[in-house]
C-alpha cells in the first residue's frame, strides 16, 4: 500500500496505521519508537489521514477553493466598498438612460455582472450570497450533527425501548415529504401583518436541521451498535466507567472520522436546500441577497435572457461551492478510511 | 406472510396518522379564517360567525382533527372526512372546490413528469454504469465518475434554468423555435405536444438523478461481477456480452430498481422544483401556490398524498424483496 508511506517515507507503527481499525482514545500520540539502524516514526491516525489527503490533488484544490470562498464571504463588505456598490441599494446608473424601465446594463467596469431588475449590482450581491449560503449550510449542519449524534448515541448505546422509540421517530421524520413540510413551516412564519415572526434565516436553518439530523442519528446509531460490543467498552466498564463516560470518552472519538465525512457531504446538500427554499420564495427574502432568491429574480424578471450574468453569477457560484464541498468530502472519506474504494484502486 | 403484511400495513397507517396529525396541527396555527373566505362578499360579522360555527371551526383542535379523519360537516355538498368513500381531504376555501378533486386534477402532470424522467435517467445511467464497471479504472470510468459528481452537485432548479436559457431562449432568438418556455399539455389532448412540453423538464430531472444511478449501477455491477457464478459463466465459455448482461446485470439491477421506486415515490408527491421552474401544473406547483395563498386544506392534502406515495411504495419494495429474495426473513 504505497499511500501509507509519506513523502518522508517513514514507516507507520502497525498499531496506529489503520484509523478505522483499532479503537482510538484521545490523548498524546504514542512516543516514537526507535529501532537501531532504522528510524521508525509512529504516526497518529490523524497524521496518516492528513498525509493521504495531501496527496489528493483534487481534494486539495477543492479545499483551497473553499478557503477562498470563505475569505470572499468574510470580506464581502470590503469588496463592496472597493466596487462602490452596496448589495441592497438600487443604482439608477444601472438603469438605462430613459429611466422609465429598469433595463439592466450590460456587464462593464461599473457592474461586473450587470445589474438586476432593481438596478442592484449582481456581482456584489453574489458575494453577499456566499455569506448566506455558507452560514446557513454550516450552521444547519452543525445543529443537525449535534442533535443527530446525541440521539444516535442514546438509541445505539442504551438500546431496548429507548432505541425502538427513537428509531420509530427517525423513521417518521424520514417519511415526511420534507419540501412540502418545509414550505408549510416557513410560510407559517407570518404574523397578522404578513411580517415574519422570527428571522427567516434562523427559520431556514432550523427547518433544514429539523429534516437532516436523522441522517446523522442513523449513522451514529449503526456505528455505536457495533462499537459497544467491542472489548475496549467492556474494559472501560470493568474499570467502573459510567454510561456517560463510556459514551463520551470511549465511543465519541471513534465516531469523529465518519462524522467529519458525513458533515462535509451534508453541507452542500444544505446549501442546495437553502437555495431551493429561497428560489421557491419561502427562504431568505429580498432585499437580503441569497443565490436562491437571485436566481428566482433572474427567472421571474426575465432579465437573464439579455443579461446572462444575472443567471450565471449566482448559478456558477452555487455550483462551484457545492462541487467543492463534494470533492473535499470524497477526498476526506478516502483519506480517513483507507479501505474505501478509491484508495484501493491506486494499488 | 400474512403477519408480515399486517405489520407493514399497520406501520403504513401509523406513519400516515402521525403525518396527518402534525400537518393538520401545523396548519391550524396559521391565522386565517376559512369562514370569511366561504362567506359571500360583504357578509356581516354575524353571518361569518354563523358559517364558522357550521364548519365546527370553534371546536377544540382534537375534535376538528377527528372530523377530518372521520366525518366532517358537508361543505357545499362535498362530504369531508378521510374515512369516507371516496376519501375526502376536505374543502379548499380559496379555490372553492374539494381538495381531492384539486389534487387529482394535478396528478397527471406530475405522473407524466416523474415516470418519463425515470425512463430517461435509467436509459442514461444504466449503460454508463455497466460500461464503467466492466472497464473499471479506464478513462471512461474516470470520466463518468467525474460527470456523476458534477451531476450530483447540480441543484435541480439551476440545471432547469440553464436548460431554459440555452435551449429555449438562445435557440429561439437564433430562430429555431424548438422548445416551449414551459407549461403542460395533457396527454389526452395532444400526445406530441405533451412530450414536446415535457422534454426539458424530463432532462432536468433525469440528468441530476442519473448521477446517483451511475454510481449505484457501477458499484452494484462491480460487486456482482466478482461473484463465483460469474466466473463459472465465463469458465463454461459464454460470450462476455452474455455474461455481463444476462448474468451480471440481472442481479445487479436489484438496488437500482429499489432506488428508482423510492425516487419515483418521492417525485409523485410533487416534483416541486422542476414543476416550478417550467411552470408545469402538477402537484408540486400546487403545493407551492397553496402555501403562498394560505390555502391550507390543500397543503395538508398534498402533504398526505405525498407521504402516502412514499410510505406505500416503501412497503411495496419491502414486500417485493421478501417475495424475490429468500434470504429476507418474513416473520
Amino acid at each position: 500500500m504505497s499511500e501509507q508511506a509519506g513523502p518522508d517515507a517513514t514507516i507507520p507503527a502497525p498499531v496506529t496505521a489503520d484509523p478505522a481499525g483499532p479503537p482510538k482514545r484521545p490523548g498524546p500520540p504514542p512516543p516514537p519508537t526507535a529501532s537501531p539502524g532504522k528510524s521508525v516514526t509512529a504516526r497518529t491516525p490523524l497524521q496518516l489521514a492528513m498525509a493521504r489527503l495531501r496527496r489528493d490533488k483534487v481534494a486539495l484544490a477543492a479545499g483551497v477553493l473553499l478557503i477562498l470562498l470563505i475569505l470572499v464571504a468574510v470580506c464581502a463588505p470590503l469588496i463592496a466598498k472597493l466596487v462602490g456598490h452596496d448589495p441592497t441599494t438600487n443604482y439608477p446608473d444601472g438603469i438605462d438612460a430613459s429611466g422609465l424601465l429598469p433595463v439592466p446594463v450590460t456587464p462593464g467596469p461599473g457592474f461586473l455582472l450587470g445589474a438586476d431588475q432593481l438596478g442592484r449590482d449582481v456581482f456584489v450581491r453574489t458575494l453577499y450570497g456566499a455569506r448566506i449560503s455558507l452560514l446557513v449550510g454550516m450552521v444547519a449542519t452543525a445543529i443537525a450533527l449535534v442533535v443527530g449524534t446525541t440521539v444516535g448515541l442514546l438509541a445505539g448505546f442504551v438500546g431496548g425501548k429507548t432505541d425502538t422509540v427513537l428509531s420509530r421517530i427517525i423513521d417518521i421524520f424520514l417519511s415526511f415529504p420534507f419540501l412540502v413540510t418545509a414550505l408549510t413551516l416557513v410560510a407559517l412564519n407570518r404574523d397578522a401583518f404578513g411580517q415574519p415572526r422570527i428571522s427567516p434565516i434562523l427559520l431556514v436553518m432550523a427547518v433544514i436541521s429539523l429534516f437532516t439530523w436523522t441522517f446523522f442519528a442513523r449513522l451514529v446509531r449503526g456505528q455505536v451498535l457495533s462499537l459497544r460490543e467491542r472489548e475496549f467498552v467492556e474494559a472501560a466498564r470493568s474499570l467502573g466507567a459510567s454510561n456517560f463516560r463510556v459514551m463520551v470518552v470511549d465511543l465519541m472519538p471513534n465516531l469523529v472520522a465518519p462524522l467529519i465525512v458525513y458533515a462535509t457531504l451534508q453541507i452542500p446538500l444544505n446549501i442546495v436546500f437553502e437555495a431551493t427554499l429561497s428560489y421557491l420564495g419561502v427562504g431568505v427574502r429580498a432585499p437580503t441577497a441569497s443565490w436562491g432568491n437571485m436566481l428566482f429574480d433572474a427567472q421571474a424578471s426575465g432579465y437573464y435572457q439579455t443579461q446572462p450574468g444575472f443567471l450565471l453569477g449566482p448559478g456558477i457560484a452555487l455550483l462551484l461551492t457545492v462541487l467543492a464541498f463534494n470533492l473535499l468530502g470524497d477526498g476526506l472519506r478516502d483519506a480517513l478510511d483507507p479501505r474505501s474504494s478509491r484508495t484501493m484502486a491506486k494499488d | 406472510m400474512l403477519r408480515f403484511l399486517l405489520r407493514r400495513f399497520g406501520y403504513l397507517v401509523f406513519v400516515l396518522f402521525v403525518i396527518a396529525l402534525v400537518s393538520f396541527g401545523l396548519n391550524s396555527i396559521a391565522n386565517n379564517n376559512p369562514a370569511a373566505l366561504l362567506a359571500p362578499r360583504g357578509a356581516s360579522a354575524e353571518a361569518i360567525a354563523q358559517i364558522k360555527a357550521n364548519l365546527h371551526l370553534n371546536d377544540p383542535l382534537y375534535l376538528q382533527f377527528w372530523h377530518f379523519l372521520t366525518r366532517g360537516p358537508d361543505i357545499r355538498g362535498t362530504k369531508s372526512g378521510l374515512m369516507q368513500w371516496p376519501p375526502s381531504l376536505g374543502y379548499s376555501f380559496v379555490k372553492q372546490r374539494p381538495v381531492t378533486e384539486v389534487i387529482l386534477d394535478k396528478l397527471p402532470a406530475t405522473i407524466s413528469l416523474a415516470l418519463g424522467a425515470m425512463v430517461l435517467w435509467l436509459a442514461i445511467a444504466l449503460p454508463i454504469g455497466v460500461l464503467a464497471a466492466t472497464k473499471a479504472r479506464s478513462l471512461l470510468d474516470r470520466v463518468s465518475t467525474f460527470f456523476a459528481l458534477v451531476g450530483l452537485s447540480f441543484p435541480t432548479f439551476l440545471l432547469g434554468l440553464l436548460l431554459l436559457y440555452v435551449f429555449y431562449y438562445q435557440l429561439t432568438t437564433a430562430g429555431f423555435n424548438v422548445f416551449p418556455a414551459g407549461g403542460y399539455v395533457a396527454l389526452t389532448t395532444d400526445p406530441l405536444e405533451w412530450a414536446h412540453h415535457l422534454i426539458l423538464p424530463w432532462f432536468t430531472l433525469a440528468l441530476t438523478e442519473a448521477a446517483i444511478y451511475v454510481r449505484v449501477t457501477r458499484s452494484s455491477m462491480l460487486e456482482v461481477l466478482g461473484e463465483d457464478y460469474i466466473r463459472t459463466a465465463r469458465a463454461k465459455g459464454l460470450p462476455e456480452r452474455r455474461v455481463v448482461y444476462r448474468h451480471g446485470l440481472r442481479s445487479a439491477l436489484t438496488p437500482v430498481v429499489t432506488l428508482a421506486g423510492l425516487d419515483v415515490a418521492t417525485l409523485l408527491g410533487g416534483a416541486i422544483v422542476t414543476e416550478q421552474v417550467f411552470g408545469l401544473d402538477g402537484v408540486g406547483r400546487l403545493a407551492v401556490l397553496s402555501v403562498s395563498d394560505g390555502d391550507l386544506p390543500v397543503v395538508v392534502g398534498v402533504t398526505l398524498v405525498a407521504a402516502f406515495f412514499f410510505v406505500f411504495i416503501n412497503v411495496l419494495v419491502d414486500l417485493v424483496y421478501a417475495l424475490l429474495d429468500a434470504r429476507v426473513r418474513v416473520d
